[in-house]
């Protein structure tokens, strides 16, 4: 790639930043790189020209989005743009109409296009395609202010209900044994990778699919408590130790998923489904739409088992202060051995949610959200379920709306800001106690 | 397999870059962990800080080498202030979240295409060499002996690494041993006891956070002097592979980070070079070479567990001495 055709690889390029940084220690060495480690570069390329009568327009900002590609790309100063894509799949390019000379717009053609600068493109049989747009003077196909702030917020709305999944799960886990665990990341990726072994390596028809990888991902809270932290507890380990066992547990996990499904990113089938327009500029697809009906209704199962059933309640006392709750009967370690398998199961779930909004499913995924989850923990408050809820879809709307007037590469920089803000300001959070800061 | 080769890459990582800016990094964690009890998951931000820092000095603004390795130090200075005022009070665990969300932050912003003009975005910075090699005052070949052979530009780089590791455990070794070093054990031990005793924790802290981050833009610098600045490098798991090295040696002593690192980077390189050949051979069927190098990493995260299970206070950590406070 020339240096002036700049292509911006955000998303993408993130996911394979670790396998580069490895190979790029190792180069250091004078030890040959693998070159099956890295994702090399793309190999397969969309590329176009961006030209008014015949002049080349610079600057021109081109996003290129589909089958887990997100990338944005600007012309060079002769007009030309190019961006590597990882698979031979459809994608679809979008010219911003915003960054053409004043009164300039993509033509329609047809006559029959009603947003002519959003075109789909499959690459072709030699690996790369050319998509060019004819430019001229005419109505610009720009969505308002409004409803890109209605439609940002109902996607930042689905995302934040995915987290909250995650969240609960981890706020539940440091209220009830007080570690930070880093590890939930990976119990997310976790359902996302079971979920791929039953629907596509084995054929289970999805609507089957899903609840068995509930039950293996409750399964596997099950295993974590059983075989790793009840025997920590015992062992009296203190909560930094935890904390760096579940580091070590997280890094040893996520290279297990990257040993099994490799560095590259796969889709449950569905994944690819139409989007259709719901309202004004609002787009979803049935899978966005079930994935919101699914979240809402397992978070309302969740809230009510918490504050209404037995088991809830005590888990609710072991969180305020584990050594009453004993004293006055409640069995502390049967209490977390439900919360881990609770939090496994909600993060599972979570895992496939999330393997269907990204879209994708990829060795380091459940890392990449797991500071986002943090964050909304400590913006609700650690240790409190609901604060979690609160703070993880506070957290979705912001990643999504800040993208309106930040570049979208820095979007996730907000969310983490407010994080270090929070705890500036209320480190409790919006429903936490004092006691937490030190 | 070609047994030569893999021992020779082996024992080349021994004063290998990666293995000194690791080493110097270490340090630095172990005065923010081991000495003060300073949770720092964010030491990846100190490292890019240091090879940005000074990579951008010298390809943007035209300076000689050492001026961009004093800015570099500078700058680190300049992020543990704006670290350290709000987290400094945070608890233990609670600080570990802020400074890694804080190192995401920067390397976000190290990586975002909005400073592409400053920091390369995704492609980092390369080409900021001429400075440093004109600088060089061994003549122009190739010195040393088996595995140690290496050009007069790589023995320059090592050079450097070696000193300014040097010196680190000389300053660490001088400054522990002070009564400045004891108050920060102390704070370490028990805060509110020495808060009693009339000390100025924060100040403290404070002091120890910028000490620490120096050494840890010291480890980028060194680390990114060979070749290139990439932003791929400065993700989470790369202050987690310099906790395990910490942790390998032990937290509060004085050689246990150098010892670390060292350890870190020769097992690292033995099994990158052994698993791959052994695959090839056939003695491990069931394995592809790139599963064979994934291997490594699980094996990087099990040690890690084990580490902290078993031996918290490392190899050369005293048991009285255990930084993790209940």
């Amino acid at each position: 790639m020339s240096s002036t055709n700049r292509v911006r690889a955000r998303r993408a390029r993130w996911r394979t930043a670790t396998l580069v940084a490895f190979v790029g220690a190792f180069m250091m060495l004078g030890t040959p790189a693998m070159a099956d480690e890295v994702g090399e570069d793309e190999p397969f390329k969309i590329s176009g020209n961006v030209k008014l009568d015949g002049e080349p327009l610079e600057n021109i900002r081109l996003t290129v989005t589909g089958n887990g590609v997100d990338e944005e790309v600007e012309t060079d100063a002769e007009g030309q743009w190019r961006v590597g894509v990882p698979e031979r799949a459809t994608y679809t390019v979008t010219l911003d109409e915003e960054t053409l000379p004043e009164g300039i717009a993509v033509v329609d053609e047809t006559g029959e296009d009603t947003t002519p600068n959003e075109k789909e493109v499959e690459i072709g049989p030699g690996g790369r395609v050319t998509m060019n747009f004819f430019i001229g003077e005419g109505e610009r196909n720009v969505t308002s202010f409004a409803d890109q702030l209605i439609s940002r917020t109902i996607t930042g709305i689905n995302f934040g209900l995915m987290l909250g999944l995650a969240a609960v799960g981890i706020s539940l886990v440091f209220g009830t044994t007080g570690l930070s665990n880093f590890a939930h990341a990976e119990m997310v990726t976790f359902g996302a990778v079971i979920a791929l072994l039953l629907g596509v390596t084995m054929s289970i028809p999805m609507w089957a699919a899903i609840p068995l990888t509930i039950i293996v991902s409750a399964g596997f809270g099950w295993l974590l408590d059983a075989g790793l932290w009840k025997p920590l507890r015992t062992r009296g380990l203190g909560v930094v130790q935890l904390m760096i066992v579940s580091i070590g547990l997280s890094l040893a996990l996520r290279y297990v998923f990257q040993y099994f499904i490799g560095g590259g990113t796969l889709q449950l089938p569905g994944a690819a489904t139409a989007k259709f327009t719901l309202f004004g500029a609002v787009q979803l697809s049935w899978i966005d739409i079930a994935s919101m009906g699914v979240s809402i209704a397992v978070i309302i199962g969740f809230a009510v088992w918490l504050l209404f059933s037995k088991i809830g309640k005590a888990t609710r006392a072991v969180s305020d202060n584990a050594s009453l709750a004993a004293a006055s009967g409640i069995d502390v370690d049967r209490v977390v051995r439900i919360v881990w398998i609770v939090a496994a199961a909600m993060a599972g779930l979570s895992g496939i949610l999330y393997a269907y909004y990204r879209p994708g499913i990829k060795w380091d995924m459940g890392a990449q959200i797991l500071l986002l989850v943090f964050a909304a923990v400590t913006l609700g408050g650690l240790g409190t379920a609901f604060g979690a809820l609160i703070g993880a879809i506070i957290v979705g709307v912001m990643v999504e709306i800040s993208g309106l007037w930040i570049p979208s590469d820095l979007k996730y920089v907000g969310a983490l800001g407010i994080l270090i803000l929070v705890l500036l300001f209320r480190p409790q959070g919006i429903l936490g106690r004092k006691e937490r800061i030190g | 397999m070609d047994w030569l080769t893999i021992f020779g890459n082996t024992a080349s990582s021994l004063i290998g870059p990666a293995t000194l800016g690791y080493a110097l990094a270490a340090i630095g964690l172990a005065v923010h962990f081991g000495f003060a009890g300073l949770l720092n998951m964010g030491i990846a931000a100190y490292m890019a800080i240091g090879a940005y820092g000074y990579a951008i000095s010298i390809l943007t603004f035209g300076l000689p080498w050492w001026v961009g390795v004093i800015i570099a130090m500078i700058a680190s200075v300049v992020f543990s202030l704006i670290l350290g005022i709000p987290t400094l009070r945070l608890r233990g665990d609670y600080l570990a979240i802020v400074t890694i969300a804080a190192a995401e932050i920067v390397r976000l912003l190290f990586l975002s295409t909005t400073f592409d003009e400053y920091t390369g975005s995704a492609d980092g910075l390369s080409g900021y060499h001429n400075s440093f090699r004109e600088s060089n005052p061994l003549p122009e070949g190739t010195y040393g002996f088996g595995p140690w052979e290496y050009t007069h530009n790589a023995w320059w780089v090592r050079i450097i690494g070696i000193l300014l590791v040097a010196l680190a455990v000389l300053i660490v070794w001088a400054i522990m041993r002070s009564p400045w070093g004891r108050v920060l054990r102390g704070i370490r031990e028990d805060e509110d006891a020495v808060r009693a005793l009339g000390k100025n924790v924060f100040s403290y802290k404070m002091q120890a956070l910028i000490l620490g981050g120096i050494f840890g833009s010291l480890g980028g610098i060194v680390y990114a002097l060979p070749s290139s600045v990439n932003p791929g490098v400065y993700v989470t798991s790369l202050t987690f592979f310099v906790w395990t090295a910490l942790l390998l040696g032990g937290a509060a002593t004085i050689f246990g980070p150098v010892l670390g690192a060292i350890i870190y980077w020769v097992v690292q390189t033995l099994l990158s070079n052994i698993l791959p050949a052994l695959v090839t051979a056939g003695v491990l069927p069931f394995m592809s070479t790139s599963q064979a190098q994934t291997l490594r990493f699980i094996l990087v995260g099990v040690a890690l567990m084990l580490l902290v299970i078993f031996r918290p206070q490392g190899i050369l950590g005293n048991k009285k001495e255990l930084t993790f406070v209940k």
